[in-house]
């Protein structure tokens, strides 16, 4: 009979080495970012900020980063006010056909991303609007609503139903208790889910990359010059994306942990 | 006070709430599916696609012997890809679920959130440099005097980057399921004398099985539909039906043949989702 200790060790081993997997890919594309080989190997070559050099002075990418905080900053608040109100919707309402209801705000994130942006160009295409910044806001934002959704009913969740109830009673209209309940109660989640889509968006290229046409983002920029060789201008553009959406995941968590334990009473 | 108070009455406010979804997911997700079906039977001539009628499309991809054997590469792979993440992951997440403190396990849980909002993309380039010819693996295996190995453009290729997409989400999947699964019950097993092998295949693994089939489940679709991974470190031979769609329609222009494809990916992935939804719902025969 083997100890349960032995075990245990051999797991939690195993957990780390899964660890090391899954993060190799980042790691290893921020050292090779300020690595000064055109084809890192080991052992690696001096310390270097070339590639950052090269991006920085690149019009093409600069304007890319524009499109992409455009886009990212547009679908998440369309996203969020649209996650909201059916996270609203959820939380306060049995209604008729509900199943399908929600079947219908979740169900895209199991779309295939290609599959999307096949259907995306297409049906922009025909209204004349694939090529634009607005057709990637559009198909973002559907992207990104379930997202938004699900983050904000679970904060309605912790939310006592008598609290509007009770602000009803006294005389508040729905529209006021929600302003002064309901909208103050959710903020933290809302700001999360700003972030939290924020960070989606500016991360998706398959369907960025189908209908923007030249209004390109960073990720379809990405995307197009890994096309060509290897280029280590990727790192350092990979680096600043990585920055930019750990700072607006981390800010989400944290706001998000905070107000977790504050319940019904403070809200 | 849940389920009497919710109100059944439709009014300005209900509606207000209630309709921005409805109106948007029809115009930009309904919208293009439904199109997406539609578009399969136009047909394109003199390089403009014409709203017609026809089989057109559909005749000529079904009956093509690179759709099908394309086909069942990306099914071979995406089933591959479900087996063995689904191997690789259930150890890790065990051990997140029954090894590590609580305190440990929530920040294994953050860390797992994190590569879900790192650039796909970026990661698949730096396994293409980690894996090449000149590259890290290559190189560690030299000094023990081994390789080099061709791993880029191979299955092997394809699959490291399969797993750096779907193990993170998988783990989370199955630890979130294994941590419901009741204490008591695998208390009870033992001091009934069941193994420890025993005691996870025929006490854990069926009580969480609904979480284990939905990872599975996103494990398939996701690996099914991925292009970056097939494309860049498999070197898109043989061709995934992904890779097919985005030739189709970039360089080939042919928007209703890519739709033929695209719709028969999606009963493909709608049956395999009803399958195991149906599958992980069942009552076990006692």
């Amino acid at each position: 009979m083997i100890k349960d200790g032995v075990i245990s060790f051999f797991l939690k081993a195993y957990l780390v080495v899964l660890f090391i997997f899954v993060f190799a890919p980042i790691i290893a594309s921020v050292i090779f970012s300020f690595n000064s080989d055109r084809f890192p190997t080991i052992p690696l070559g001096s310390f270097s900020l070339e590639w950052y050099k090269l991006i920085i002075n690149d019009p093409d990418i600069a304007k890319a980063a524009i499109t992409s905080i455009i886009v990212a900053i547009s679908s998440s608040i369309l996203a969020t006010f649209i996650g909201f109100c059916t996270a609203y919707s959820d939380y306060r309402y049995d209604f008729r056909f509900k199943g399908p209801y929600l079947a219908l705000a979740l169900l895209p994130p199991t779309v295939p991303l290609i599959i999307m942006a096949l259907a995306m160009l297409a049906w922009l295409s025909k209204f004349g609007l694939s090529g634009s910044v607005l057709s990637i806001v559009l198909a973002h934002t559907v992207l990104c609503t379930p997202f938004a959704m699900a983050i904000i009913r679970l904060r309605l969740s912790q939310m006592d139903t008598s609290l509007e109830a009770a602000a009803w009673n006294l005389g508040a209209s729905e529209w006021s208790a929600m302003r002064e309940i309901v909208v103050p109660f959710a903020r933290p989640a809302i700001i999360s889910s700003l972030c939290l889509t924020a960070a989606v968006s500016f991360d998706e290229f398959a369907v960025a990359w189908f209908v923007s046409g030249l209004n390109k983002t960073i990720p379809v920029v990405i995307l197009e010059i890994v096309q060509g060789n290897i280029d280590p201008r990727v790192n350092a553009i990979g680096t600043f994306v990585f920055l930019t959406s750990m700072t607006l995941v981390i800010i989400a968590q944290v706001i998000f942990m905070k107000n977790q334990n504050k319940g019904a009473v403070s809200g | 006070m849940t389920q009497a108070n919710k109100k059944r009455r439709v009014d300005l406010y209900a509606l207000t709430w209630r309709l921005p979804i409805i109106v948007w997911q029809f115009l930009f997700f309904v919208g293009p599916l439904v199109f997406l079906i539609a578009m399969s039977f136009f047909v394109v001539k003199n390089y403009r696609m014409v709203e017609t009628f026809e089989l057109a499309s559909w005749e000529r991809i079904l009956s093509r012997d690179y759709f099908w054997s394309s086909y069942l590469y990306t099914f071979g792979m995406a089933t591959f890809a479900t087996v063995l993440a689904t191997m690789l992951a259930f150890p890790a997440s065990f051990a997140l679920a029954f090894k590590v403190s609580a305190n440990t396990r929530r920040w294994a849980m953050f860390f797992l959130i994190v590569p879900f909002f790192t650039s796909y993309l970026v990661k698949t380039f730096s396994w293409y440099v980690i894996l090449a010819k000149t590259g890290v693996v290559n190189s560690l295996f030299g000094y023990l005097g081994l390789g080099p190995y061709t791993l880029l453009n191979t299955w092997i290729g394809t699959m490291v980057g399969f797993m750096t997409l779907v193990l993170p989400l998988l783990v989370l999947l199955q630890t979130l399921s294994l941590s419901q699964v009741d204490k008591n019950l695998i208390e009870a097993a033992h001091n009934l004398g069941s193994g420890r092998f025993r005691t996870i295949f025929n006490v854990i693994v069926p009580s969480a099985k609904i979480g284990l089939i939905v990872g599975a489940l996103f494990c398939f679709i996701l690996s099914f539909g991925d292009f970056v991974s097939p494309y860049y470190l498999g070197g898109s031979t043989p061709q995934t039906l992904s890779i097919l769609i985005i030739d189709t329609t970039k360089s080939g222009n042919q928007w209703p043949r890519a739709a033929v494809v695209a719709i028969c990916m999606m009963v493909t992935l709608f049956v395999i989702a009803f399958t195991s939804i149906v599958f992980a719902y069942r009552k076990p025969k006692s």
